[in-house]
């Protein structure tokens, strides 16, 4: 008889996250009746909040602000120990003091997208008018709606203009959002394996991630948290295929091969003979610990529906006409989720723009993650990028 | 063809000297302080921060990655690129000037490159070692092998430089363009400008490099 062991089920009770959806143990700003959030499918969502951290101090003529945007399964939780997992925080290698974003010399915010799980309003959170969770109730979001409730924020913390907007991944579809809807609020961004519209490949992986969340049975057609359960095994698939596309061939060779795990014999079943598979099947389950099932589904569709270039007439210099935000736009050899390519037709544009831009694509075979990690290269230039922004910002510092 | 009288070097050529290359220089006195300016080509960022030193908006495109990082690294707007190929997503008249310090060389199209440059700047720069050069003529004639230079030590075989000219071709290029040439200068093997009222001949076989400005003329 084949062996197969099932997908651990999360550590974590649903109890336990859902608290962490509804009443986060991070800063957390309320928008009441009067301040609704009008979605682009047309809804204004009201009441709605967005859960947020902050780091550093602002200054006096409030004008070191960076906001750091979050990728598809990140939160607030940029450089602290995250409440739900006990890890450290997700981009504690480009954040930190003496790190390119230096809360000593910045005030860095950052917030968990309006459609997310760790406290800002989305489908996991309780629907005010019916007293039950959202799930597929919750109206279909956008990277525009995501970057309309930041800006939401930024008001709500008195802050003009934006020193930095910084992100990589769907972090860097929003900074990109953000220069092209608030030009005028945006001094400097950096933008970081991304991509100004979601390729057809990889709209096609998403729909696979989601095809493996809804064909769990626990999903209930998004219906699963009135049953208190979570499908687990759905969205450990879903992670699992989205994770090898955020590495590379190189990376997964250089850190697996095709060593066994545990063993020198294939078991001739189907279990995790390999040690790549039992590398996937831990992401997979870590992941289900943090995550909401729905709001993946919810994401995914924000990054898919994007297209800048498709809200200005299909011509993409239009949405950076006239622009004086400085960008930096970064790319990795061997990420193929967001290839070089696709940052390349983003500079040309912002040059056609004659916006004032820097593009550097950094060599690694560590793959479309290589902005998560230490990759020396890339701090390098995005500390130069940042105090070369802040000497035009007039952002004075102990170290220049 | 018309060449202005040529102006000494100012202080700021004199003060820096020791720090700038020569044609650097050059070039930087060329560029009018607060326009707004795109080297070609711009390797590890040299030139453009001589310019930002004058008050001047570079930027910069330029092939190599190692180059651009570094460009980035020193705060400067670069953009990895192929001045074969990126130019023509550059729109008209987005730069004051178009600089292409020692890059021409290295194109595999010169003349559409020199268009581009003219359509992106209304004035361009171009530098460029002269193939002419009293010394590369000796090596080809006495030597009879392909000319090999301290600014141009590859061999043959494996150097990135496909399209070599003289000045007098270039000037010839210039006018079977339409373009007009606002000011020339040929630097000596020391770099140090040769006398205007020179005859061109001599530029030719005197001038280690020629650095010219250029503007768009009537058009052929």
């Amino acid at each position: 008889m084949v062996g197969v062991k099932s997908v651990p089920s999360p550590a974590i009770s649903a109890d336990e996250r859902s608290h962490e959806v509804d009443h986060p143990s991070s800063l957390v700003a309320h928008f009441g009746a009067d301040e609704p959030l009008p979605l682009d499918c047309g809804i204004d969502l009201s009441p709605f909040q967005i859960a947020y951290q902050t780091y550093g101090e602002l200054n006096a003529d409030r004008s070191n602000a960076i906001l750091i945007c979050h990728a598809l399964t990140g939160d607030q939780h940029v450089f602290n120990v995250h409440p739900v997992t006990g890890k450290s925080g997700w981009w504690d290698t480009l954040v930190g003091p003496g790190r390119p974003l230096d809360p000593q010399r910045y005030f860095i915010i950052c917030a968990n997208v309006i459609g997310g799980c760790m406290g800002s309003t989305g489908p996991a959170s309780i629907n005010p008018a019916t007293g039950k969770v959202w799930g597929l109730d919750f109206p279909v979001i956008t990277i525009p709606d995501m970057v309309r409730a930041q800006a939401m924020l930024i008001d709500r913390l008195g802050i003009d203009t934006l020193f930095a907007v910084v992100g990589g991944s769907m972090g860097g579809m929003q900074v990109l959002q953000w220069t092209a809807a608030y030009p005028g609020r945006v001094f400097s961004a950096l933008a970081i394996a991304c991509s100004t519209r979601h390729s057809a490949q990889n709209i096609a992986f998403h729909e696979l991630g989601r095809q493996a969340v809804m064909a769990d049975p626990d999903w209930h057609n998004g219906g699963y948290a009135d049953q208190g359960i979570h499908p687990h095994r759905g969205l450990a698939v879903a992670r699992m295929a989205a994770h090898i596309t955020y590495l590379s061939d190189a990376a997964l060779h250089r850190k697996f091969g095709r060593r066994m795990q545990d063993r020198e014999l294939p078991t001739f079943s189907f279990d995790a003979d390999f040690q790549v598979e039992s590398y996937l099947r831990y992401q997979g389950s870590s992941f289900v610990e943090r995550f909401d099932a729905n709001s993946y589904l919810y994401l995914t569709r924000a990054m898919d529906y994007f297209d800048i270039a498709a809200d200005h007439g299909g011509v993409l210099a239009k949405a950076f006409a006239g622009i004086q935000t400085r960008f930096c736009v970064v790319s990795f050899t061997s990420d193929w989720l967001f290839p070089t390519s696709e940052s390349r037709a983003l500079v040309h544009a912002l040059n056609a723009s004659s916006a004032r831009v820097s593009f550097a694509e950094i060599e690694t075979d560590r793959g479309h993650d290589a902005f998560l990690l230490d990759v020396p290269e890339f701090f390098d230039i995005s500390r130069a990028f940042l105090q070369s922004a802040g000497k035009a910002r007039g952002l004075t510092s102990k170290d220049g | 063809m018309s060449v202005q009288e040529v102006l000494p070097l100012n202080g700021l050529a004199s003060e820096q000297s020791g720090q700038f290359r020569a044609d650097h220089l050059l070039v930087a006195e060329m560029v009018k302080p607060g326009s707004k300016v795109l080297d070609v080509g711009c390797g590890e960022g040299d030139l453009l921060q001589l310019l930002e030193t004058r008050g001047i908006d570079g930027r910069g495109i330029e092939l190599s990655r190692e180059g651009v990082n570094r460009c980035v690294a020193k705060g400067l707007a670069v953009v990895q690129g192929d001045a074969d190929t990126d130019l023509v997503n550059y729109p008209d008249d987005a730069f004051d000037y178009v600089i292409l310090s020692q890059t021409l060389q290295a194109t595999r199209q010169p003349k559409v490159v020199l268009e581009n440059l003219l359509r992106i700047g209304r004035r361009a720069i171009v530098s460029f070692p002269n193939f002419g050069f009293w010394k590369m003529r000796l090596q080809l004639l006495i030597g009879g092998h392909m000319p090999r230079t301290e600014n141009l030590p590859a061999a043959w075989y494996d150097t990135a430089n496909i399209h070599f000219c003289t000045i007098k071709d270039f000037v010839e290029l210039c006018d079977a363009i339409g373009v007009k040439m606002e000011r020339a200068e040929a630097l000596d093997l020391y770099g140090r400008p040769l006398r205007l009222r020179l005859p061109w001949w001599v530029w030719n076989l005197f001038g280690e490099q020629g650095v010219f400005l250029l503007t768009r003329g009537l058009g052929k």
